[in-house]
């Protein structure tokens, strides 16, 4: 892969460094072997080099998209939205200049493409936009910050800091994938590591844990797998560049020469794991099934001064146009292929939406599906269950938006107030089932239940036409809300595992008075728990509320129990924090409060939360908007 | 018959090609005589000689891999002997992988010291006598040589799986080998005597041409059918296919590891190969393209789906670790059915793709068993209990071996599933453009299968994995890392023939397995070398 990258004829600078940020981690996994086994503060500090490597190299990625956003917008209106600048619209350049050889490879696009194994089309394909990078940073922050909270690791310390960079790079090439048979290795890439940190260094029911968690999580996987190679056999000519097409014709005419050309064009197929292009697939499916497929159009040349916008002054009073099949496509012939294949049917939609949803659900968790969670997060070691909370449920979270919705858009409509309802249920479940823990980790744990179901209620939130901006609010509070999550939750989880290192025990009734011998402690903590609650002006509050702002357009009675779950998630939490910390208690009362290092690790966190609370849109929503306001201006009009 | 001195001239010519073509079994065949002789001799009763073995086999090697450019650049590759075996890239692909893993089985065998150098002559024997009827198997391109090499590969198996003598367990799996085989095999010969009788000749050619006639009436008389079925009857037999598997788990436990390698990888590509081969001839003569799908298709996948699934339900339930690579064996068989099943090039290279990353995740799997034994005297899960600690090489290794069974990509396990499960939806989807909706439910549901099978597989492989790596070593004392001898004496008293010997295991297992773990990671990967050869294998085959 190495000499495919740095190969001199199409050098391009952002492959190296999509590619630096995905494997950085397991690079370091490397040198880590080489570390003698004595020096277990050299391993240390290499982990903290690698994971805070990767996140400047995040970091400068963030600078390179907010560039890339800042170049194409005309400054005129508020929002730095603009078509071109649209992972969709990137990808489709990069895999026009991959299909036919002609042009170049951007260096500054954010979007890199390389065939892997062209037998079944799969590219090694790396992006990002604003939903990817958003989850990307949080990742790398708490991966870093997780090693510093792993300090006090022992017992095979070389192993322990090798699977948790494996990890944090399955998660972050997970995120980067454009591909999505390359996104599945990385998905699954994760699993290991994670059922050995949790096997091997979790609590006294860990292997229990470990192999609950690696069963539920496969279950959705293989789902996951089916649904891929489903997707897979999609004939996709209509949508790709038709010199695909033509090279695949001439393919099929040089091991059948007795073809002519003319049947040979028409025989051919192009298959693809791109979810660019099978996201194309879906949308005119949607269309095709709710009978307006006379919306769908053929793409014009861009020197033309084509776009959408002109296309619909020139079509007053018709329907208004979606531009999906690709430039030189006769549209009948196209609109007949689509509709004979299967993937044009209620059934396939169906079926293929459900397999997704479901993969993805086990992750989130979604409510029948999350009993997992808890023994995981219980049992795993304090440094996993941030990991484990901050980033892995968030995986559940982005696969639901970048490959559930998008790619069966007509099932994700139909099936929206369920979806919603499912999340509803989650909020309103997570919450009651945390007030009845007496288990601190076990609290949090259905906590994190409760607050990823804000993020499926607000996907689910599909309002077309006029109110379509409702659904990005809606879409916009659940990216933030997976971010706001990330950092509480796994904050939360380091301050569980600090008081649990005076304690060991984490029985909330048996806590108590830590506000006296801890008052460092307490503060940073309190802001946590508040934030967790979503106390306005901190960070838990912002998705909270543009998620039942959404909602409320969508279905107003979701919307009234998501807010009235707020409640719940007060009561608990506040008599979490009233049992752990106020009072008087003769057991906590010669408790150390916090170390330099815990501060290193919590400090961040508070700062973040405060921060994000308070400039929401400065840091997060300027540019992680525009691609959620792209996403939701491909779905919405469909209805 | 007076033979003319120009018929004389070309037969002389065409015999020579095709020697040369034959080269490897020659070479393989020389090598087994010479092992008999050297055994006459004093002199060699000290050497070792698998490593002996194992210089004609990479010779075998060398000589198929000059001609590999000729196989798969199309210009070498037709019937040989007057159609008796067909020498295309089909079968140079799994000739080469059946030499491959020979070699890979001498060097183990000598590592571990399965065989001592007393016994390794005869060691040496039946495995190239074994790989030599397979690759007959792999090549056969009439059913006369069909049943040839099928004995000629079971013969020298039957006598591997009692190879540690004087332990009841194997010579308890010998016997009951042997007789499966011969009811097996007598079975199968009485299918070939119809096919024979029913179509006027044995060759591949001849039987197809006699289906595509039935294909175009649409039926299938009685003796056809049966002679059809006796025969597969006997290809399950040496798939260990459902319900043609009973001998595959007790033979497994009783012989050695190293020889349950042999059996389940070698045997396998072999079986595999030929059904492929059959079944794919038979499918290319006949117009009807459902014809074949609808009758012996059907059957396949229904044998398909049952063996997946038994054998994984089945291995849920084992402590022994042989005995549950056994069941995990039968599911494997299972899964490359299902390729089997689809009837498309695209199936049969998912099989032959599978094979190949098959073998170094299961001879991996079986030498790490082997490790285990040498280490703890024994290979029960409690056995692999704390092998991390005792040694995590080994332990790695393990996982990833184990993971790929599993199927977990970026390994060559979820390669191989990958294209399987593919080539079966596809199948589905062609089969319902052209509009046989029974079949295309059929290999839906057989994805269906295939995919909740993979969860349940993940419950016996991450037990060992549970076992090898989270769990602590129960009662035995900690001990160095594969060394044993005095351990095997004081606790396990294991019989005689697995006495380790002098280097066994140590530095050299360790290597291999690493070895072994690199190349089924470096598989997963790089698909696309192997995934050359085998689209163009498959190619050779007839069908479409």
């Amino acid at each position: 892969m190495l000499d495919l990258m740095l190969s001199s004829t199409d050098r391009e600078l952002d492959l190296i460094q999509l590619s630096a940020l995905a494997f950085l981690p397991a690079v370091f996994a490397l040198v880590l072997l080489l570390v003698p086994s004595g020096w277990k503060t050299a391993m240390r500090w290499t982990a903290v080099f690698g994971t805070a490597l990767t996140l400047t190299v995040g970091l400068c990625t963030l600078v390179d998209y907010h560039t890339l956003l800042d170049s194409r917008s005309d400054r005129t209106t508020r929002s730095l939205y603009h078509p071109a600048t649209r992972l969709d619209e990137r990808a489709d350049a990069q895999l026009a200049v991959s299909a036919t050889g002609v042009g170049s490879y951007l260096s500054d696009d954010l979007v890199a493409r390389r065939p892997w194994i062209p037998r079944f089309d799969v590219d090694y394909a790396l992006g990002v936009d604003g939903i990817s990078l958003v989850l990307v940073l949080l990742t790398a922050v708490v991966c870093l910050l997780a090693v510093i909270a792993s300090w006090t690791i022992e017992t095979n310390l070389r192993t322990y800091l090798i699977l948790l960079l494996t990890l944090e790079s399955g998660v972050l090439g997970a995120f980067l994938s454009l591909d999505l048979f390359l996104f599945y290795v990385f998905y699954e890439v994760m699993l290991l590591p994670m059922y050995f940190l949790i096997g091997l260094w979790g609590g006294g029911n860990r292997k229990y844990a470990a192999i609950k968690f690696v069963i539920y999580t496969l279950l959705g996987s293989v789902g996951l797998l089916a649904a891929i190679i489903a997707l897979y056999s999609v004939n996709v000519r209509d949508f790709v560049p038709q010199d695909l097409v033509k090279q695949r014709a001439a393919d099929l005419k040089r091991k059948d020469p007795a073809l002519t050309d003319a049947k040979a064009l028409q025989l051919a197929e192009v298959h693809t794991f791109d979810f660019v292009t099978l996201g194309k697939v879906g949308r005119a499916v949607m269309l095709a099934l709710n009978h307006q497929e006379d919306r769908i159009q053929v793409a014009r040349k861009k020197e033309q001064g084509t776009n959408e916008a002109d296309l619909r002054r020139d079509r007053q009073g018709t329907p208004e146009p979606v531009l999906l099949l690709a430039e030189g496509v006769d549209r009948e012939a196209a609109i007949a292929r689509l509709k004979g294949q299967s993937v044009c049917t209620p059934t396939f939609q169906y079926v293929v939406f459900a397999l997704l949803f479901v993969g993805f659900a086990v992750k989130v968790p979604i409510v029948p599906l999350h009993h997992w969670l808890p023994d995981a997060h219980v049992e795993a070691p304090t440094p996993i269950s941030m990991i484990l909370a901050g980033v892995l449920l968030k995986l559940g979270g982005y696969g639901l938006l970048r490959f559930a919705f998008p790619l069966c858009p007509w099932a994700a409509h139909q099936l929206a107030w369920w979806v919603g309802l499912i999340g509803v249920v989650g909020i309103v479940y997570g919450a009651l089932v945390a007030m009845g823990q007496r288990d601190f980790k076990r609290l949090l744990a259905y906590s994190s239940v409760s607050h990823m179901g804000y993020v499926v209620l607000g996907l689910a939130s599909w309002s077309g036409g006029a109110d379509a901006r409702y659904w990005e609010w809606a879409v916009n509070g659940a990216l933030f809300q997976m971010l706001a999550h990330g950092v509480t939750a796994s904050a939360l989880f380091f301050v569980v595992g600090v008081v649990y290192d005076r304690a060991h025990h984490r029985d909330l009734t048996r806590f108590g008075g830590l506000k006296e011998p801890m008052p460092v402690y307490s503060g940073m903590s309190a802001i946590l728990f508040f934030a967790s609650m979503g106390l306005p002006g901190l960070c838990g509050f912002v998705g909270e509320f543009n998620v039942v702002l959404g909602a409320w357009k969508f279905n107003w009675g979701l919307a009234v129990c998501a807010i009235l779950a707020t409640v719940l998630t007060a009561a608990y939490l506040l008599w979490a924090w009233q049992r752990v910390y106020l009072g008087v208690n003769p057991a906590t009362a010669a408790f150390p409060d916090v170390s330099a290092r815990e501060v290193a690790v919590l400090l961040p966190f508070v700062l973040l939360s405060i921060a994000l609370g308070v400039f929401p849109s400065f840091l997060v929503y300027q540019w992680a908007e525009p691609s959620v306001a792209g996403w939701v201006s491909q779905l919405a009009p469909l209805q | 018959m007076p033979v003319s001195a120009e018929q004389y001239t070309s037969l002389r010519a065409v015999l020579g090609d095709h020697l040369m073509l034959f080269a490897p079994e020659v070479i393989v065949a020389g090598t087994v005589c010479v092992l008999l002789l050297l055994r006459l001799f004093k002199a060699f009763d000290k050497l070792h000689l698998n490593p002996v073995a194992a210089g004609p086999l990479v010779v075998a090697l060398f000589l198929l891999g000059t001609q590999w450019s000729a196989y798969f650049d199309g210009s070498a590759g037709a019937t040989a002997f007057s159609g008796l075996i067909r020498l295309d890239p089909f079968a140079a692909f799994l000739r080469g992988l059946l030499l491959v893993f020979a070699l890979l089985a001498l060097v183990l065998g000598r590592i571990t010291g399965l065989p001592d150098a007393a016994d390794s002559a005869d060691y040496a024997t039946l495995l190239l006598g074994g790989t030599l009827g397979m690759m007959l198997m792999a090549s056969a391109n009439h059913l006369l040589m069909v049943f040839l090499g099928m004995e000629m590969a079971s013969l020298p198996c039957y006598a591997l799986a009692g190879f540690l003598k004087g332990r009841r367990a194997g010579s308890e799996a010998a016997l009951k080998y042997v007789l499966y085989g011969a009811a097996a095999s007598g079975v199968a010969l009485y299918g070939i005597s119809l096919l024979t009788i029913k179509f006027g000749g044995g060759s591949f050619e001849a039987v197809a041409k006699g289906y595509a006639d039935l294909a175009r009436t649409s039926s299938l008389d009685a003796i056809t059918a049966a002679g059809t079925l006796m025969l597969l009857v006997g290809f399950a037999f040496k798939l260990s296919a459902v319900p043609f598997h009973f001998w595959c788990p007790d033979v497994f436990e009783g012989a050695a590891a190293e020889v349950g390698a042999f059996l389940s990888v070698a045997s396998k590509a072999a079986a595999v190969g030929l059904t492929v081969r059959f079944l794919m001839t038979v499918h290319g003569a006949c117009a009807d393209v459902t014809f074949v799908p609808k009758t012996v298709g059907v059957g396949v996948m229904v044998v398909a789906a049952l063996t997946a699934t038994l054998g994984n339900l089945a291995a849920l339930a084992q402590t022994n670790l042989k005995r549950m690579l056994a069941y995990s064996t039968i599911a494997h068989a299972g899964y490359m059915l299902m390729a089997v099943a689809t009837f498309t090039s695209d199936g049969a290279a998912a099989a032959l793709f599978y094979l190949a990353g098959y073998l170094p995740t299961n001879l991996g799997a079986f030498a790490a068993v082997a490790a285990v034994r040498t280490a703890t005297g024994g290979e029960t899960l409690d056995h692999c209990r704390g092998l991390a600690k005792r040694s995590p090489a080994t332990a790695v290794a393990l996982t990833v071996f184990l993971l790929s069974l599993l199927g977990l990509p970026p390994l060559v396990g979820f390669a191989g599933k990958f294209q399987v499960f593919e080539s079966v939806y596809s199948a589905g989807q062609s089969f319902g453009r052209l509009g046989s909706t029974t079949l295309e439910g059929g290999f839906y549901a057989l994805l269906a299968v295939g995919v909740v099978n993979t969860v349940v597989s993940a419950g016996y492989y991450l037990r060992v994995l549970k076992a090898a790596v989270l769990d602590d070593s129960p009662d035995l004392t900690p001990r160095p890392p594969l060394q044993s001898g005095e351990g095997e004496k004081n606790q396990n008293p294991l019989p005689s023939p697995l006495r380790v010997g002098e280097g066994a295991g140590g530095w050299g297992l360790t290597a291999f397995l690493l070895l072994l773990a690199v190349a089924v990671l470096v598989l997963g990967l790089a698909w696309n070398p192997l995934l050359a050869l085998t689209s163009k294998a498959v190619e050779s085959l007839p069908g479409r």
